[in-house]
């Protein structure tokens, strides 16, 4: 909305700040001034004063005006405030008045018409036409211009009808079903019974409170004049405005809450427009009232405020003292409140007309806030007696992250949403999809029940980029359930892709199931799983997640409960996102992982005696797997077995050193004790049992 | 020399065994200096600690064994620190001798084997930035469902039911809530606000609650707008809690976040849930408030929406817990967009980055 500042100094004879000053101070109190355009410097002559770009929230229509701001500059400079001159001629007596009758009282709360006879159609004045030039609103003629005048000055909407248009008397009621009225846009609506309609004893002649009719708008010929200014119900004029795509300046300021006592004032200022060019009233201004609409609006209930309440509310202002009832009064009844006094520290506050959205104390208590100015409020610090509570998944969350991050994964977060493909595709449970009822696009359809999707989704943004080395992984929310209720749990994703240490020092290798294993072993380490194991099921047995390679994938299980899975991706989802890498993805249900608490740290002594290295070289055929080779180790129970760790595993596609189908493992075993030096005796009949485990499993000692 | 050269003591008074004593480090001393080579090295070591005829060996059989029981004490002494010397002499030749012989030189301008750690995200590292500041301050952490109830999400904060945020343009909806009265109809939370009802709800005043969270809202994605996006979101309510109070605190945070040459100033605004509600500036970060392109030409720049928390947000509240009188006790709360801050602080211009995993812009951050 546009504002000019020589027109609120009309209405603040004393005001004496400069514009931008005045801009500075609105702001501050929530009039906010977005723009300050100094419109003398742009027509090279001077005294025009500013335009004000405004953004009023959406809630003070009575500050969508010129009269109403300059009410707001009175009460924070506590200067006058000039009132609107409304006299008018006599109107010539006639017998009966104008009939007026308001058949929808539910809708329409009050209306007013004044009839004008022998007016002079012609362009407005200088004075209208000069401030319409300065505000970029188009000119159209004395009588039209009039009621936009009227409605940037003090802010009510008004009509003007070509009275020789309207037939017999003014009809406030609900249009029929199905009825048709021509508006000023030149657009015929059909309206329904919950539209207000002003009508005439035959027909619609307007849309209340948004738009006029085409049939009885103000022409070059028209002589006779009918001013409507009524006060409409606010929640009618959003429907029909809604309900018919017309947001015109009329229906924004009826459906947030026009001023009930306006309409006279509002007519009275037209009505001066207009005759300014000639013509004169005819009888009395015919003032309908609906009693009950009166209760809703200019005799609201009081409002108790109490002095106490204020300063419990708002604290200390900079001067170090809570705000005085003398200025809690000059503030309110600057602003239209009159104030009494009901001893015991208490106001009684009547509230005014064009304040719809005061109704409570709090709202008072707002006010004052704002005309005193919020920065002028001191700042201070509440002292404080709870108790600091952490998150219970904080510190295992912050460990995963370290150890992710140590590891050389970047984290990232990806989108809350997948398409309703991949969603199936992703969970294992795919009828507890939740679909989106208004999704971005058929990308978003519903929520994730995996993090997988998403991950993928940055693996091939970065893959499409020509970035072939990827480390991510990402912590949030997934969904499953049913659109009646939807349970989140929290989830980890990695994502893998390229090689692993290539730099000028040495070679590259790429980036293996072995490394994410790896990642996987650190993130359970940090956590006081009693058992933890890896395993893989045939790809037959529908075990393991389709997404995954069948043959190069395991599933996690700490103490019983399935963490998770990873591994590499199936070939043909690495197809169809057209990947020419091996891509390595996983994911784990931190739902369930932390249920585990993380680890408490204990140390161990150091042995003071020497360690002894033992290696076996042996051929093992390739259905020996190392967790078998492990288990029978650990199952000597050697005390003094300090390690056991495949050392190097060689195979020969040739067969000739090593027969096909077969592959040779080296074993590195360390014994060490922490009681003594071991003695040669006892490390060979260790060793001698080592052999024979291997042995056992089929193994063949190499010479 | 062999253990004939070692003469007997005279006597085992101090001056004697100091004289004896100082003879012999003379002696390794001048023997030290002369060491030229790795031999040399070796065949002094032999001399003075070789097991059988090192003159250590033999100083110790001729002046230690024999001597009577009230100077062994003295002569024990001064033959450790004599063993102390030599073996500094052997310690120091060792680093000589290795010198002679250094290994091939290396380019040292090669860049270095870097371990490649991962990189913070952007946005959690702010978050963790933001709750931490509230947390010294004396906050818990909490935190709520990303899918809320439109009872939690709107109608308990004291959105009317017509509030423009209600509509689906707005709100991403979850399917199928059509046959729910309103109040139950299932969406994706708009704010991080939702977490101040239900913690409420849970526990009686005083609350010092800070709520990190990713919203959601239905808008379609340019260089400033996400439909996911954080915030981190603040409620304190306890008796005697003041607009000033709020004030306070988010100044002290300001500065915290931003340093402390920041400067805050609140206006005027609007929100269903609080009231007085007000905007929040801080002075401009990067050109200190004399007003640059990054704060329009103004010298400030908006960052917060706070406000005291509204009766009829306590109404609804205290329909579970009755300690919630809004006659008795106050609050404030505040919110703020992290996305804003991140990019804000780290001059990302696209918000899209923050969500698109590229590595590219994310290994900035490590």
């Amino acid at each position: 909305m546009k504002i000019l500042s020589a027109w609120l100094r009309a209405y603040l004879p004393t005001l004496a700040v400069t514009d931008r000053q005045l801009a500075d101070d609105l702001t501050l109190r929530g009039i906010a001034v977005e723009g300050v355009f100094d419109l003398a410097a742009k027509d090279g002559g001077a005294g025009n004063g500013s335009l004000f770009e405004m953004d009023i929230t959406t809630n003070r229509v009575d500050a969508m005006n010129h009269y109403g701001i300059a009410r707001e500059a009175a009460a924070i400079y506590n200067i006058p405030l000039a009132s609107l001159d409304t006299a008018l001629p006599k109107g010539k007596p006639i017998r009966p008045a104008y009939p007026v009758s308001i058949e929808a009282p539910d809708l329409c709360g009050r209306f007013t018409a004044r009839v004008l006879r022998n007016v002079h159609i012609a362009p407005s004045t200088a004075d209208v036409a000069e401030r319409f030039a300065m505000l970029e609103q188009k000119q159209i003629s004395n009588a039209v211009d009039a009621t936009n005048f009227v409605t940037l000055a003090m802010g009510h909407p008004t009509h003007a009808f070509d009275l020789d248009k309207v037939e017999g008397g003014l009809v406030l009621r609900r249009a029929r079903k199905g009825e048709r009225l021509k508006l000023l846009d030149g657009t015929e609506r059909t309206l329904v019974p919950d539209d207000l309609v002003v009508a005439d004893e035959r027909k619609a002649l307007a849309l209340a409170g948004v738009m006029g009719g085409w049939d009885t708008m103000i022409t070059p010929q028209t002589k006779n004049i009918l001013v409507e200014a009524a006060w409409f119900d606010p929640a009618t004029v959003r429907r029909s405005s809604r309900r018919h795509g017309l947001h015109t300046d009329a229906s924004h300021r009826f459906e947030r809450g026009a001023d009930f006592a306006a309409p006279p004032v509002a007519s009275a200022l037209v009505c001066r427009l207009i005759l300014a060019a000639g013509g004169e009233i005819e009888g009395e201004l015919v003032d309908v009232i609906v009693p009950a609409q009166v209760a809703r609006t200019v005799d609201r209930a009081t409002i108790q405020l109490a002095i106490g309440e204020v300063a419990r509310i708002l604290g200390r202002t900079v001067d170090g003292q809570a705000i005085d009832a003398g200025t809690i009064e000059r503030y309110l009844t600057a602003l239209g409140c009159r104030m009494a006094k009901t001893g015991d520290g208490t106001y009684s506050v009547h509230l005014p007309s064009w304040r719809l959205d005061l109704e409570r104390e709090i709202d008072l208590i707002e006010e004052i806030a704002r005309l005193h100015g919020y920065n002028r409020f001191a700042n201070t610090l509440p002292s404080f007696a709870g108790s600091v509570v952490e998150l219970p998944t904080a510190a295992k969350e912050h460990r995963i992250r370290y150890k992710l991050l140590g590891g050389g994964y970047t984290e990232a977060i990806s989108s809350t949403f997948c398409s309703v493909t991949e969603a199936v595709t992703f969970t294992p449970l795919p009828d507890n999809v939740v679909p989106l009822g208004n999704p971005l696009s058929e990308e978003a359809g519903c929520l994730r029940p995996s993090l997988v999707p998403g991950m993928l989704a940055m693996l091939a943004h970065n893959l499409n980029h020509s970035v072939d080395n990827v480390r991510l992984f990402e912590m949030g929310t997934v969904f499953l359930g049913s659109t009646d209720r939807v349970h989140e749990h929290p989830a980890l994703a990695m994502g893998a892709t390229g090689t692993v240490s290539g730099n000028v020092h040495g070679t590259a290798r790429p980036y293996s199931f072995y490394d994410m294993k790896g990642a996987v072993e650190e993130l359970l380490s940090a956590f006081a799983a009693r058992s933890v194991y890896f395993d893989a099921f045939p790809a037959d047995a529908g075990l393991m997640p389709k997404w995954l390679h069948p043959g190069r994938a395991a599933r996690v299980v700490a103490d019983g409960s399935t963490i998770g899975y990873f591994g590499q991706l199936a070939p043909q989802e690495a197809v169809q996102r057209k990947f020419k890498q091996d891509v390595f993805v996983g994911e784990l249900d931190l739902e369930r992982l932390f249920r585990q608490e993380l680890s408490g740290i204990v140390t161990q002594p150091i042995s003071r005696f020497p360690a002894v290295v033992r290696d076996f070289s042996f051929i093992f055929r390739d259905t020996v797997r190392w967790e078998q080779i492990a288990a029978s180790l650990q199952s000597l129970g050697i005390a003094e077995m300090r390690r056991m760790e495949p050392l190097e595993i060689f195979r020969d596609a040739r067969g000739k050193t090593v027969p096909q189908g077969s592959y040779s493992l080296l074993v590195r075993t360390v014994f060490q004790s922490q009681e003594r030096t071991l003695r040669d005796e006892e490390i060979q009949n260790w060793s001698d049992q080592v052999i024979a485990q291997l042995t056992a499993l089929g193994g063949i000692l190499r010479g | 020399m062999t253990q004939k050269e070692i003469p007997q003591l005279a006597a085992h008074d101090e001056v004697t065994l100091d004289r004896a004593f100082q003879e012999l480090l003379h002696t390794a001393q001048q023997e030290a200096g002369r060491i030229a080579s790795a031999e040399d090295m070796e065949q002094f070591r032999l001399h003075w600690l070789g097991r059988k005829q090192g003159r250590l060996k033999s100083v110790s059989d001729a002046w230690l064994k024999t001597a009577p029981a009230d100077a062994k004490k003295a002569i024990g002494q001064r033959f450790n620190q004599l063993k102390e010397r030599i073996d500094q002499v052997l310690e120091a030749g060792a680093m000589v001798s290795s010198n002679v012989q250094p290994g091939d030189a290396i380019d040292i301008t090669l860049p270095g084997i870097r371990p490649g750690i991962g990189a913070e995200h952007p946005l959690i590292k702010t978050l963790h930035e933001v709750v931490g500041i509230f947390q010294r301050m004396g906050y818990s952490v909490g935190v709520g469902p990303e899918v809320e109830t439109d009872y939690y999400n709107f109608e308990s904060l004291n959105f009317p039911p017509n509030h423009p945020a209600r509509d689906t343009q707005d709100t991403l909806i979850v399917a199928h809530q059509e046959h729910k009265p309103l109040r139950d109809r299932l969406l994706m939370r708009t704010h991080t606000s939702p977490v101040q009802i239900r913690t409420m709800e849970r526990q009686p005043p005083p609350v010092r609650i800070v709520i990190p969270g990713k919203v959601h809202r239905n808008d379609a994605a340019d260089a400033t707008h996400s439909p996911i996006f954080h915030q981190v979101e603040g409620l304190c309510v306890d008796e005697n809690i003041t607009f000033s109070d709020l004030k306070g605190t988010l100044d002290h945070a300001m500065k915290e976040l931003f340093g402390s040459s920041v400067k805050t100033r609140f206006f005027p605004s609007f929100f269903p849930f609080t009231e007085p509600s007000a905007d929040v500036q801080i002075s401009c970060i990067f050109c200190g408030g004399k007003g640059c392109r990054k704060c329009k030409h103004s010298g400030w720049i908006e960052l917060l929406g706070c406000g005291m928390v509204n009766p009829a947000v306590f109404g609804f509240v205290s329909e579970k817990q009755p300690a919630y009188n809004p006659r008795k006790i106050s609050g404030f709360a505040f919110g703020m967009g992290i996305d804003r801050i991140a990019m804000m602080k780290y001059g990302i211009s696209d918000i899209g980055l923050l969500y698109s995993g590229d590595m590219r812009f994310l290994e900035q951050f490590a």
